[in-house]
């Protein structure tokens, strides 16, 4: 327990030095109020501006399209929340479609909207490694609808969507559709002018920028309300000072992670690849969760065990030095099976013995060697409690 | 308790006083500490005492202190099936049981242990004021703590030899007080909750009305008899009475009435004057002799029939099937069916089992 290596990179990662250091300045000398009116404000202002300017132009987007908000979940309320409601307002739609493996900030949202708001919300048919089927997509895409949801990557099982695709179809149907990015957007660079997304969610500190912010982007023309109401800052869109040290750092972090996204990826499959392997031919009893090979994200290996408490095995893996997480966090709650692996047709027996793997760009081979050589040991005791 | 070099070894923790001293004299030992907490359940609507959320911040920032891993494990249903079913089984067979005592044995050291040998502890530990001492032939014995008020020994009476072998007591002869003494010493950020009579699965709420919701059958109105057989009055199930209950009865007399026997098939409670029920001899099933063997020949012990009575001087003969039939030299009020009977000698905790009036 002396050593201890972190192999949780999906649940958030550390702050980049690179991006730390872009934001410090912010929390005392660039204090201002963006919205002030004298030299502290304007200083505040500008900084404001450089980093929504830099964060649009990296997402082929215009800065006018781009609306900080205090985390990825905050993006998929607004999002959900906004998308739904002016969609309905303008068009009388009333009918919302998400994945069965969306995150809980759009599936109970979704859920909250169905019960108290009167929209109707519909899963869309995923396959067993849950991934939307589109040809089982398009004849869903009726007038009455008013918002598709899909993620782009999961975060329990690394599965990727094919939303260029989801979103032709949208398009086509003149339906806006928003996708959850905030674990896609860590390894991949997105380009709203060939992306047909409407609204896309990000979150900074899944990509080494700090916690607490997050944005949404929205395509000119679609339609949305706020739902955080107060002053009109972020175009009157979501209320609230800006957090300017946060946006600084998140700008930062986007930034490095367009110029650095192809080199961490060839990193990150290389070791996935490695884990998923070894991990299906030494335990016995195993399974890979989610899409194979490029199909996920590239950090992420998922697994689910036969006769074995997950939880447990997190606590064990954590007390050789090894921190990981069953796909989603959970550390005092009921031993309920994952409702995505649930839904994916697993049944409890094997949902509850899952593991999550997501590696971060400073992962070293060797960390994830010594990971390999504990992991099944450490399998074949917590499985002994179960017997 | 010698230095020891790193060796492992996982600490029950409530965040509580006693265990978070335990966690740090362990700590202080060399002992490479995980601590555990056990999630158990409760009352829908209610927490569980044992396990509240602010015990579990409490147990929490005693580990970060500490810098000891820290992890909760979820032992509900487990908690459910072989602690508060039972609980609810003896109340309707017209015991007043004690669900701490299964706990300990079927939950916390099941569960602890268990935890320990996949997180690669060989012991566990808990805030228990209990001692053990190894005898040359490698049998160990279970002792009291020498303070009479917090020794706890009683609840440890199902221990085995296995169990005890991994077990370690880290506040062993500590008092109260010293133990006060030493959160301070550490600066242990632990509050001084309230020792509650309450039941930890139950909330604030009363085991009667629990049991109404949950066994209604087992709580039927029926008539108050005088040892005599003289119908003195009506109750209201016999669940809602303990043996050598006196307030609540409802009922004047010459002189306070006591409750002294609940006869289940009747259904009806049998009250009496102050002694009028005591007696020497009572039996004890499902013994367990921490010795792992039980003795063939009748022994004098002292024996304690509740947590906070007094040990009393008597004889112990061991039966087959796990029994025990018990002679006191003085006879004695409340004695409990479903409580334990514990046997001493000196220091030493032999054993017990369930208390019954009837042979096994």
């Amino acid at each position: 327990m002396n050593t201890h290596t972190y192999l949780d990179y999906g649940a958030t990662t550390p702050i980049d030095e690179r991006v730390l250091s872009v934001m410090l300045p912010h929390l005392q000398a660039t204090f201002g109020n963006p919205s002030s009116l004298h030299y502290w404000g304007q200083q505040a202002e500008r900084v404001l501006d450089q980093s929504r300017r830099s964060m649009a132009a990296h997402l082929g987007a215009e800065p006018e399209e781009l609306i900080f908000t205090s985390s990825g979940s905050e993006s998929d309320n607004l999002a959900l929340r906004g998308g739904a409601v002016a969609r309905r307002n303008a068009k009388g739609s009333n009918r919302i479609l998400i994945s069965p493996i969306e995150h809980p900030a759009v599936s109970n949202t979704a859920r909250q909207l169905q019960e108290q708001s009167g929209f109707e919300v519909d899963l869309l048919p995923v396959d067993k490694t849950g991934q939307i089927q589109l040809e089982k997509l398009e004849p869903l895409l009726k007038a009455d609808v008013a918002l598709v949801s899909v993620m782009a990557a999961n975060n329990e099982i690394g599965t990727l969507n094919p939303i260029q695709e989801i979103g032709v179809l949208c398009q086509a149907h003149q339906i806006p559709f928003h996708t959850d990015a905030v674990q896609y957007a860590a390894h991949f660079a997105m380009d709203v002018t060939k992306l047909p997304v409407d609204m896309i969610s990000l979150g900074a500190h899944k990509f080494y920028g700090p916690k607490g912010i997050g944005a949404l982007y929205v395509r000119r023309g679609t339609p949305i309300l706020p739902v955080q109401t107060g002053g009109s800052q972020e175009f009157g869109k979501r209320a609230a000072t800006e957090n300017v040290p946060l946006i600084a750092g998140m700008a930062k972090a986007f930034q490095l992670v367009q110029e650095e996204a192809t080199q961490r990826r060839e990193h990150l499959s290389a070791l996935r690849d490695d884990i998923i392997q070894q991990v299906l031919a030494a335990v016995p009893d195993s399974k890979l969760t989610g899409a194979q090979g490029n199909a996920r994200l590239p950090n992420h290996a998922s697994f689910v065990f036969s006769g074995l408490d997950g939880n447990l095995l997190i606590q064990v893996l954590d007390s050789e030095g090894y921190a990981c997480s069953s796909g989603s966090a959970c550390k005092t709650g009921n031993p309920k099976p994952s409702s995505v692996l649930t839904h994916l047709g697993y049944s409890p027996d094997w949902a509850l013995g899952s593991l999550r793997i997501t590696l971060g760009k400073d992962t070293t081979r060797e960390e994830v060697d010594q990971f390999l050589r504990i992991l099944p040991g450490c399998v074949a005791r917590v499985r002994e409690v179960a017997a | 308790m010698s230095s020891q070099t790193e060796e492992r070894i996982v600490v029950g923790m409530s965040g509580g006083v006693d265990s978070s001293v335990a966690a740090a004299l362990l700590k202080r030992d060399g002992w490479q500490v995980i601590g555990v907490m056990l999630r158990l359940w409760s009352d829908p609507g209610t927490e569980n005492r044992c396990c509240a959320p602010d015990a579990l911040i409490e147990a929490r920032e005693i580990a970060g202190q500490l810098q000891i891993p820290f992890y909760v494990v979820d032992a509900k249903e487990s908690f459910y099936k072989e602690v508060v079913e039972p609980f609810i089984h003896s109340y309707a067979a017209g015991e007043t049981p004690n669900p701490c005592l299964s706990c300990n044995r079927l939950i916390r050291w099941k569960f602890l242990r268990s935890r320990a040998s996949a997180l690669g502890a060989d012991k566990i530990a808990t805030g228990h004021y209990a001692r053990t001492q190894t005898l040359p032939d490698g049998t160990i014995q279970l002792l009291k703590n020498p303070d009479p008020e917090k020794d706890q020994s009683y609840f440890l009476h199902l221990l085995t030899q296995d169990d005890l072998r991994s077990t370690v007591f880290p506040l062993a002869e500590l008092t109260k007080t010293e133990v006060r003494q030493l959160a301070k010493e550490y600066s242990l950020a632990v509050a001084e909750r309230e020792d509650s009579q309450d039941l930890c699965f139950m909330g604030q709420g009363d085991y009667r009305k629990f049991l109404r919701e949950r066994c209604p059958e087992s709580i039927q109105p029926g008539p108050i008899l005088s040892q005599d057989g003289e119908l003195l009055g009506e109750h209201t199930g016999l669940a809602d009475y303990t043996i050598g209950q006196r307030k609540g009865l409802g009922i004047a007399g010459p002189e306070p009435y006591y409750v002294l026997q609940k006869d289940l098939r009747q259904n009806t409670l049998v009250i009496g004057a102050k002694g009028s029920s005591n007696r020497r001899e009572f039996f004890t099933h499902e013994v367990n002799w921490i010795s792992g063997n039980a003795p063939q020949e009748p022994f004098p012990a002292e024996i304690k029939i509740r947590y906070k009575s007094q040990a009393s001087p008597g004889l112990v003969a061991p039966l087959k099937d796990q029994g025990a039939r018990i002679l006191l030299d003085h006879p004695l009020p409340d004695i409990t069916p479903g409580q334990a009977g514990v046997f001493y000698q000196g220091q030493i905790c032999l054993g017990g089992g369930t208390i019954s009036l009837e042979a096994p």
